[in-house]
């Protein structure tokens, strides 16, 4: 900044420092300091450990300074050999593609109607974001019990209504990853409503009203005036589901430690880092792989945000 | 949810037990991961209450995986008794069965307890070699030596020709089956595989399911892995493929699945409930008698609630596939202590490994836990029930003692590779071929690495 400021402006900034007291720089300096430490220690640090290391073969017990470089390696290895590799991230695609599609329609749906006051609209809210609040390690538990064979929830439903012969492992059969979604999705939905529903608050009636006067209908209302509006909660929504469908990992850990059609490529990551004789390595290349797959999808939203907000 | 092949698995009620020491250690640990590998070591170091750098002192440390409620209570009646006898106090830091294994590397690496508990065999072997574990050769050849067999020496000693642990208990793996229904049916115990299909056949003829089978977690499979292979391939093949020595793409591998594809599989829980249930999910049917047979380790009493069906449980040693190995290998996974490589004070830690290593420190750990059997062949048997006692005759006849897939391979490999092969060739039984090829591939990288 201070290299690139015109003269007639230093003078200035020198003013507005001279103005602020040795206390106020202290609490400017702790202010920017220690976030600025946090971030730099706990992200950028640990990142570029990661990335460093996933050239590495390192176990995690060798001593740093015999740290054996392997070059592509393990990416190599990842790509080429590594069998649950490809279901990975096949199964983190699935998900991807799920979770922006279902959960986000209908959160946009159950959203848009709640905003209408509907009685007892208070209760519906909490109802449907309850499972929010509950860890998705939890989600993975209560639905194990809905999905269990002989015990479960669903089946027992099945066979006292429909087929009396029913017998489904929802979880361990074909199709699995489908049955987790939906519990996934149970969560999602809850919370991507509330956003939704902060964003129709903030939508002007006045638009609406105006559009009604001109004989829309709901639809049409919907579609050109209020879907419009929303569009800085749609970015965030956006983010957000792609955020939750990259590092998806309690649930299918909890439900059978993420095998079996339940790979995921943060539980791969799990299964080489940590445990004994870790293959930190090999891991670390996992988890850079991760880290490019969520750049991807997270960068062209934080040059728009940050283009805007920077100043001309 | 979380269960493991934890060789004394309990239900597990009480959970965690975390000391503030593990509290640190599991903060330094999370916060570090693999990116920063320095984090790791700073909650460790100089907490010792122990001054003497040279032994003799009053008190030692002893990090424990004994976390479950039942062992918990029987490793703290047999400290008792140590330091009533030898004035030793302990200073026991309990950390959760998982987590202590999950963490172990960490662990070690960040300065450890003076004695920490471990298993047996490769898993041993492999810290040993990395400098991790205390030479414990002086104890074997003063106190250990004739108080133990070959074969529990033998799953104590490191790469080096040194010994590095002291066996505590361990407990067979065997087919499991109830006395009433074979009487009540007219079953004979099989000894060959031919018997023991035709066994099979028999009882589904009887409307019976003749193998309970269930592998979510992945680790009961590599059980009858390891059972087939060692009787078809043998003890030796058994160790040198674990070493990776043997390549996994071999006919004897792919013999081995053919075999368990063809002349098992069939009697097994099916397949497609077999992968989403565990094993406390499917014992119930063994335990009702809808199942004729289960294979397991001992642990499997834990499923039987009623003290009278607890009695009714016996089991055979796996069949034999091979004439010339017959019946002479089994699984038996042993659990004991090592000893920190360099510990405050490496007298009072060898008493203590030294009343581990005992007859008198291990019967008064199975008087409050007697789901195992003692490791000290000197150990008082006349207070065991019938299945302790039948599985001291079993691991006392066979002439080799493995410790289970898991346990006897590179931790890495058991875990990254082996648990979702072994569930593919489950669900593709035909396709032996390419799933042995992968697995050779993979461990052609991890044991070249």
């Amino acid at each position: 900044m201070a290299t690139t400021t015109s003269a007639p402006a230093r003078p200035e900034r020198r003013r507005r420092l001279r103005r602020l007291t040795r206390a106020d720089k202290i609490v400017l300096a702790v202010f920017i300091g220690v976030p600025t430490f946090l971030h730099v220690f706990l992200i950028w640090v640990p990142t570029v450990g990661s990335v460093v290391l996933s050239f590495s073969s390192w176990d995690g017990i060798s001593p740093l300074d015999q740290l054996e470089w392997v070059a592509s390696q393990n990416y190599e290895q990842i790509f080429t050999i590594y069998p649950d590799f490809w279901p990975a991230v096949r199964n983190n695609v699935i998900w991807l593609v799920f979770f922006l599609i279902v959960p986000t329609t209908i959160a946009l749906l159950l959203a848009y109607l709640l905003d209408k006051n509907l009685t007892g609209t208070r209760f519906y809210q909490s109802a449907i974001f309850v499972p929010v609040v509950l860890s998705a390690a939890l989600v993975g538990f209560i639905w194990e019990l809905i999905y269990k064979d002989e015990t479960g929830l669903l089946n027992n439903v099945i066979r006292s209504t429909v087929n009396s012969d029913f017998h489904r492992q929802w979880l361990a059969e074909s199709g699995n990853l489908y049955a987790v979604l939906i519990a996934a999705s149970w969560r999602h939905i809850g919370y991507v409503m509330i956003l939704f529903l902060a964003g129709l608050k903030s939508v002007d009636p006045a638009q609406r009203e105006a559009a009604a006067l001109d004989g829309a209908n709901e639809w049409q209302i919907f579609r050109h005036v209020i879907f419009p509006a929303l569009a800085p909660v749609n970015v965030v929504v956006l983010v957000v589901t792609v955020i939750e469908s990259l590092r998806a990992f309690d649930i299918v850990f909890v439900i059978n430690k993420g095998r079996n059609g339940l790979e995921l490529v943060s539980v791969l990551i799990y299964d080489n880092v940590v445990g004994e004789a870790s293959r930190i390595g090999y891991g670390s290349a996992l988890a850079v792989i991760l880290l490019i797959i969520t750049m991807i999808a997270v960068l062209p939203y934080l040059y728009r945000t940050f283009r805007e907000e920077l100043p001309q | 949810m979380a269960r493991r092949p934890s060789p004394l698995y309990l239900p597990r009620t009480s959970g965690l037990s975390l000391s503030r020491r593990s509290v640190l250690r599991g903060l330094a640990i999370g916060g570090g991961l693999a990116a920063v590998p320095g984090l790791a070591a700073c909650g460790e170091r100089g907490e010792s209450s122990d001054d003497s750098s040279s032994g003799g002192g009053t008190t030692t440390s002893l990090g424990s995986n004994f976390s479950d409620e039942v062992p918990k209570a029987a490793l703290a009646a047999s400290i008792a008794a140590f330091t009533e006898s030898e004035g030793i106090d302990v200073d026991v830091n309990t950390v959760e069965h998982e987590q202590f294994q999950e963490q172990i590397t960490r662990y070690l690496g960040s300065g450890p307890d003076d004695v920490w508990s471990w298993f047996a065999g490769y898993r041993m072997r492999y810290f040993a070699a990395q400098g991790f574990a205390g030479d414990l050769t002086g104890l074997w050849s003063d106190t250990l030596d004739d108080q133990y067999t070959d074969a529990f020496k033998q799953a104590s000693t490191g790469d080096d020709g040194n010994q590095y642990f002291v066996p505590f208990y361990n407990y067979p793996w065997a087919v499991f089956y109830r006395k009433s229904l074979f009487e009540e049916k007219g079953y004979d115990i099989p000894t060959t595989l031919d018997d023991f299909e035709a066994l099979c056949k028999e009882m589904e003829s009887d409307g019976l399911q003749p193998l309970a089978f269930a592998d979510q977690e992945g680790w009961p499979a590599m059980g009858t892995f390891d059972a087939i292979n060692f009787r078809q391939n043998g003890y030796d093949f058994h160790v040198a493929l674990m070493a990776g020595e043997e390549s996994w793409d071999s006919d004897e591998v792919k013999g081995v699945f053919e075999t368990w594809r063809d002349r098992i599989m069939p009697y097994q829980t099916p397949v497609d409930e077999a992968l989403g249930l565990d094993w406390l999910d499917v014992a119930p049917e063994f335990v009702q008698k809808k199942a004729g047979m289960f294979y397991l380790g001992m642990f499997v009493g834990q499923a039987f609630t009623k003290e009278e069906d607890r009695e009714d449980l016996d089991f055979f040693p796996f069949p034999e596939i091979t004439p010339e190995y017959g019946q002479d290998t089994i699984d038996a996974p042993i659990d004991g202590f090592a000893m920190a490589a360099d510990p405050d004070d490496q007298e009072t830690a060898e008493k203590l490994l030294a009343w581990f290593g005992s007859a008198a420190g291990q019967e008064a750990y199975l008087a409050e836990d007697p789901n195992n059997v003692a490791a000290n062949s000197d150990a008082d048997t006349s207070n065991y029930n019938n299945l302790q006692k039948k599985a001291v005759e079993l691991i006392g006849s066979v002439d080799n003692i493995t410790q289970f897939l898991d346990r006897d391979t590179d931790p890495s490999f058991a875990s990254t590779v082996m648990i979702s092969s072994i569930q593919d060739f489950l669900k593709a039984p035909d396709d032996i071929d390419s799933i042995c090829a992968s697995i050779q591939e993979q461990a052609a990288a991890i044991f070249d690495s």
